[in-house]
């Protein structure tokens, strides 16, 4: 029984090999297709590549260092704009969430702008900051900072109205029901909304890297376009699909270690 | 007679709501007396949560007023222990540290809580599961923990709503026979929400009975079974005369309530 609890992810009822094995084999199911697919010379290499050809090309640019050093910087990038928008976020999302006189002086602003497209803001952020990696921060922040506002301001609101009750009965300042009781209330749910929120964070930072850059996975994908070079292109997609994968993985391990509070597991 | 714990005279609540204000309580007249334990029973929405609610100061009254030990009630404060039907024990807690978290609150130091709570975790039974985290717990004993952490800061009454509302019927009746030993022991004053009959005459001294809404206390019944209580008691023809006499008086209430006076009436 645990009705106040948010309901933890199942794998209804499959252990956990179980589940690694099945999502495992539909990742090495698709390859083989892949490869099937361009085996058989359905498709021509340039629009699909074989994946030997992706992997050897990936092989030649890790030892290059290239690979490494575009995503060193591109996980620098989105490491700055995520903490910045975070840091940012988290404080206004939280007094949205709990006082309604914040909700009604920042909520509508935050709606307003949030349905305003990301990409619009590419030639402003250039035009502001150049091709430099403040404007890649300056997208990443856009794109990130006003959703992960909302989403934190939700999770405030959903703390239990009888754990606030609680904290007023038992005469608690009011910072303090804020600090002790909403806080740590909402802190699995926050959790779960940045974790969410990195998976957006990544899609922006390579829209900006796409548009412009002088380095950066993003930026190596466009000049390998001007090349016809496909292999490279799928090369560094899986690679992005692989840094979004482990760093969700990643976050939500995380999650279970901080806020599992005792959970049988 | 000595001053009434709690008074309660003329008590009204109106609920402004758009267009048609909605009558929850119209007046309410009520003493519960120092150690006292009265028991308020009413069918579901006729106001006696409410009632409980303001008696806490989580809300405010509309009409009459609402006193204890002579002082108007405006605001929560711990001279009132709340136990919440929803067991609103802190999740990332242990049972102890829910405990503590109220005498913290309270301004005892972390080393008197430390004691304070433990004593009170001895007299719910929980002394094995002072490291349990609350989803570790079972229904009954996350109450029980609840009812140590409301006992614990000496409150002058405890105010319970409907506190063994979504437990079984074995664990309730366990549940009934414990706060009946606490009780007697210490004999703090209780004022008791449920729509449970059989509970509300194993447990008070009086048993209000509340009409439907626009909420108001029908008739009180003085409870004269001997104490201790014990469970064996359920059986007697007193206790069943009285279980009786309370049904009666809230059947013709509940029958009107579920609009099943075509059929039963």
């Amino acid at each position: 029984m645990n009705e106040q609890q948010t309901p933890r992810r199942r794998t209804a009822g499959l252990t956990t090999t179980e589940f690694v094995a099945i999502s495992a084999s539909v990742f090495i199911g698709l390859a083989l297709l892949w490869w099937a697919v361009t085996a058989a010379q359905l498709v021509k290499p340039l629009f699909l590549p074989p994946p030997g050809a992706v992997l050897t090309r990936l092989y030649e640019l890790a030892a290059s260092g290239q690979l490494a050093a575009d995503m060193g910087i591109s996980i620098y990038r989105i490491l700055a704009g995520f903490l910045i928008s975070t840091a940012v976020a988290l404080p206004i999302g939280v007094l949205i969430g709990r006082y309604q006189t914040f909700e009604a002086a920042i909520e509508p602003l935050v709606d307003f702008i949030r349905y305003m497209p990301v990409v619009a803001f590419l030639p402003l952020t250039i035009v502001w900051t150049g091709v430099s990696d403040g404007q890649k921060l300056l997208i990443v922040f856009i794109g990130t900072f006003f959703q992960q506002v909302l989403l934190i301001m939700d999770n405030v609101k959903s703390v239990p109205r009888d754990f606030i009750n609680l904290g007023r009965t038992l005469e608690m300042p009011e910072h303090r029901i804020l600090t002790r009781i909403v806080l740590p209330s909402a802190l699995p749910a926050i959790w779960d909304s940045l974790r969410i929120s990195l998976g957006w964070a990544w899609t922006w930072l390579v829209v900006a890297e796409l548009v412009a850059a002088t380095s950066g996975l993003g930026y190596r994908i466009t000049t390998a376009q001007r090349f016809f070079a496909t292999d490279t292109i799928f090369g560094y997609l899986l690679v992005l699909g692989l840094l979004g994968l482990a760093t969700d993985q990643l976050m939500k391990f995380l999650g279970r270690r901080f806020f599992a509070y005792g959970e049988v597991r | 007679m000595a001053l009434p714990t709690l008074s309660i005279a003329g008590l009204g609540k109106t609920y402004a709501g758009r267009g048609n204000p909605v009558e929850a309580l119209c007046g309410v007249n009520l003493d519960v007396g120092h150690n006292e334990f009265v028991a308020l029973v009413g069918t579901s929405g006729c106001g006696k949560s409410t009632l409980l609610s303001i008696a806490a100061g989580l809300e405010a009254q509309t009409d009459g007023r609402i006193e204890i030990d002579g002082q108007p009630i405006v605001a929560p404060g711990r001279d009132r222990g709340v136990v919440f039907q929803s067991y609103t024990l802190l999740p990332w807690l242990t049972a102890l540290g829910n405990v503590e978290f109220a005498l913290i609150a309270a301004g005892k130091s972390s080393a008197d809580a430390r004691t304070i709570a433990y004593e009170h975790l001895k007299l719910v039974g929980l002394t094995n599961f002072a490291r349990a985290y609350p989803q570790q717990l079972s229904g009954g004993m996350k109450q029980r923990v609840a009812i140590a952490r409301a006992l614990s800061y000496r409150p002058q009454i405890l105010l319970m709503d409907e506190p063994f509302g979504a437990l079984d019927a074995l664990t309730r009746h366990h549940m009934q026979e414990l706060l009946t030993r606490i009780w007697e022991r210490d004999r703090t004053t209780v004022l008791f929400i449920t729509h449970d009959v059989e509970e509300a005459v194993y447990l008070a001294d009086r048993v209000a009975v509340m009409s439907n809404r626009p909420g108001r206390v029908k008739e009180i019944i003085r409870i004269d079974l001997p104490r201790p209580r014990r469970y064996e008691m359920l059986g007697t023809l007193r206790f069943q005369e009285l279980q009786k006499q309370v049904l009666d008086c809230i059947r013709a209430e509940s029958i009107e309530a579920e609009g099943l006076a075509e059929v039963l009436g």
